[in-house]
């Protein structure tokens, strides 16, 4: 029994490419209902995301188990071939496969390492294989494992905090300087593409009175129709501009729109109330003067592209304490699945049945005095007949379900009837230490 | 008794001021419910110091400048406590607890024995009562201009890390002070009113101009333009957090005074 990904992402394949292998939601129950039936795989779950088409099943056969899923993976594309697949393809077993899943969950594998989307995505994918009796004993364990490490990685981290984008970058501005935005007006002048991005940002962010402000009036009317907003005259702004907290300059003059002077008005009108002004146009537009009035905070797009950098290069230095987090998820959630492994349970038996014979035996010996050899003979005979036929069929069982996917719940099943975790423990470290050795 | 409960609570309080700074400097999660609880334990053996010290004593703990002292340290934890059970803003605790330890510890340093009142102070509670409330309004006025004049200067400057990430946004901190004061000055008012009205019935007479009357008028003054700045002509935000800060340290110069001279009928 082996666990098995395969897949394609953002890195290894073409958007063209991975669109193809795209599962959509509606097909997705007919993809795991064909995948319960492929030969060769016990449990699957198909995460597929925009960034990503993966295959996680558990495979019967540990030697050759990579086969199965990947053929079934090709399958999910209508007209591509294993061969022009493979360059993009990537297969991992074992603990590869789990820290794999892992990262992912961790969202360290993701486009924006950090972003939320992913971890909702992996339980999204994992509750409908559920659903639709695609998981078992194993990927029902490890995929649980997989978003408890992403949920860890996002509290114990900051690899989720701070902006990475310039609008989201003025947003978290924003909030350090007014507690709640949804008290708040924000002034849009111009209706360039970043203008309108970083007033939709704020908008997400709760501010909820928006004026707009365009040299052309009627295209101001239109996109305040759009916003729910208020569109103002050009040559009111400066007058508007008192009653703004946050004003977001954009348009595409070559000169100073907003000087100083105009700040200041606005700053005297409103009491001393903070105004916070963004100047995401090239050239700008406003005046850098206006940045030394006392409560005008004013941010241009190269500071607020810093930032940006700032946060990347923080969110780099947090991935690396969530790749650790990772790393040491990982062994468990092996040495579990090696317990899962009928072979080892039935030698652990053994073994446990052995050292209860070892010691009953010495002890009753012990108490019996001396005693003839043949009567120590009889006395072991007894004790060894009496293991041997209770074990009996439990062994039986056990073997007969070796290769079939039931294999592992019987393996569980034996191991919790006959607390064989310590035997289990000495077997993987044995077994572990031998394979460093060869 | 109560001296051990005193003794208890300043080592929470130490422990508590520890883990705050702690925060100051790095990141980690867990450690803002510790300091949290670790604080609420140390206010809880404060409130059993000053209750036992109240039986012990047979009357209201607010006859010296040790009982005053911890008072205010009490009551500045107790405001902290609710703030943060209410608005979460953790980085409160970290310029809160220290200022509330070093205001114990200095109690701990002025004579600690309860004091047999003569009839005739009996009252006299009332007046350190409100005036102690009115400094920790402005104390706490103090830390929100403090708190701004550092986020302030983050933002000018630029530099948005490390503590422009804990401290809360500008405007919190501004309403912060301005509400700190508003409720403070009424205090104060009322703490120099009984102030004079006891001074008249001990002594026979409101004012006798000595340094820490002196001080008390002018505090009120100060904070009564502060006051009326912020109402009328938009004296708020960097203006306003300046003011508090000053007029803090005024306030805390005057205490000291106080102390040193050993005029009022309290050192």
């Amino acid at each position: 029994m082996n666990i098995i990904a395969v897949g394609l992402n953002h890195r290894t394949a073409p958007v063209e490419l991975r669109e193809r292998f795209a599962v959509s939601e509606s097909r997705l129950p007919e993809a795991l209902a064909r995948l319960k039936r492929w030969p060769g795989i016990d449990e699957g779950v198909i995460l597929s995301t925009c960034n990503r088409v993966e295959l996680y099943a558990v495979v019967k056969e540990t030697a050759h188990g990579v086969e199965s899923p990947r053929d079934y993976l090709v399958t999910l594309a209508a007209d591509i071939s294993l061969e022009q697949l493979e360059p993009h393809l990537y297969c991992l077993d074992g603990a590869e496969a789990i820290r794999h899943l892992f990262r992912v969950a961790a969202s360290l594998d993701s486009m924006v390492v950090g972003e939320p989307q992913i971890l909702g995505q992996v339980k999204e994918a994992y509750d409908v294989a559920l659903i639709h009796k695609a998981t078992g004993v194993v990927l029902n364990k490890v995929m649980k494992k997989a978003i408890s490490v992403g949920k860890r990685v996002r509290t114990e981290t900051g690899i989720a905090e701070h902006a990475v984008s310039v609008s989201y970058a003025a947003v978290e501005l924003a909030k350090k300087i007014f507690q709640n935005l949804s008290e708040k007006t924000v002034l849009l002048v111009g209706i360039g593409e970043m203008g309108k991005l970083a007033a939709r940002h704020l908008i997400g962010a709760g501010v909820r009175h928006v004026m707009i402000a365009n040299r052309n009036y009627e295209r101001a009317i239109d996109l305040a129709k759009r916003f729910d907003a208020l569109p103002v005259p050009f040559n009111q702004v400066h007058h508007e501009m008192a009653g703004a907290d946050i004003v977001l300059c954009a348009t595409a003059s070559d000169t100073y729109v907003i000087g100083p002077d105009d700040v200041h008005r606005a700053l005297r009108s409103r009491k001393n109330r903070p105004m916070f002004l963004i100047d995401i146009s090239d050239p700008r537009n406003i005046d850098p003067a206006v940045g030394s009035l006392d409560n005008a905070y004013l941010y241009n797009i190269d500071d607020l592209q810093s930032q940006v950098v700032t946060n990347l290069e923080q969110r780099r230095l947090e991935a690396l304490k969530a790749e650790d987090i990772v790393r040491g998820e990982v062994p468990p959630v092996v040495l579990w699945l090696k317990s899962l492994e009928v072979v080892p349970t039935i030698v652990a038996l053994r073994r446990k049945a052995d050292s209860i014979l070892r010691e009953e035996i010495d002890r009753i010996l012990a108490k019996l005095g001396p005693l003839s050899p043949r009567q120590r003979e009889l006395v072991e005979e007894l004790a060894t007949a009496i293991t041997n036929k209770l074990l009996h069929s439990p062994l039986i069982a056990l073997k007969a379900e070796a290769d079939s996917s039931n294999g592992a719940l019987f393996a569980e099943t034996a191991q919790r009837l006959f607390d064989l975790e310590k035997e289990l423990e000495s077997i993987a470290k044995a077994q572990s230490s031998g394979q460093e050795r060869g | 008794m109560n001296v051990l409960f005193f003794e208890v609570t300043l080592l929470f309080y130490f422990l508590g001021t520890t883990l705050f700074l702690v925060q100051l400097a790095g990141r980690w999660e867990g450690i803002w419910k510790l300091s949290f609880v670790v604080a609420g334990i140390g206010f809880v053996f404060h409130t059993l110091a000053l209750v036992s010290r109240m039986i012990e004593g047979g009357h209201i703990p607010l006859t010296s400048m040790h009982e005053a002292l911890s008072f205010f340290s009490w009551a500045l934890v107790l405001f902290f406590l609710v703030v943060e059970l209410r608005y979460r803003v953790h980085i409160l605790g970290s310029f809160i607890l220290p200022m509330a330890f070093v205001s114990l510890i200095s109690a701990a340093a002025l004579p600690k024995e309860i004091r047999v009142l003569e009839p005739i102070f009996r009252n006299v509670w009332m007046h350190v009562t409100l005036s102690l409330l009115g400094t920790v309004a402005f104390a706490v006025a103090f830390i929100a201009g403090l708190m701004y004049l550092i986020q302030e200067h983050m933002l000018k400057s630029k530099h948005l890390d490390g503590l422009y990430r804990k401290l809360p946004a500008l405007d919190f901190l501004d309403e912060l002070n301005g509400k700190a004061i508003s409720f403070g000055f009424p205090l104060l008012t009322l703490g120099i009113i009984t102030g004079a009205l006891f001074a008249e019935f001990a002594r026979g007479s409101f004012l006798n101009w000595n340094a820490e009357q002196i001080g008390a008028l002018g505090t009120w003054l100060f904070y009564l333009i502060v006051l009326l700045g912020r109402v009328t002509v938009g004296w708020r935000a960097k203006k306003a957090a300046y003011l508090t800060v000053v007029g803090f340290a005024g306030v805390v110069f005057t205490l000291v005074g106080v102390i040193l001279k050993g005029q009022h009928p309290f050192a």
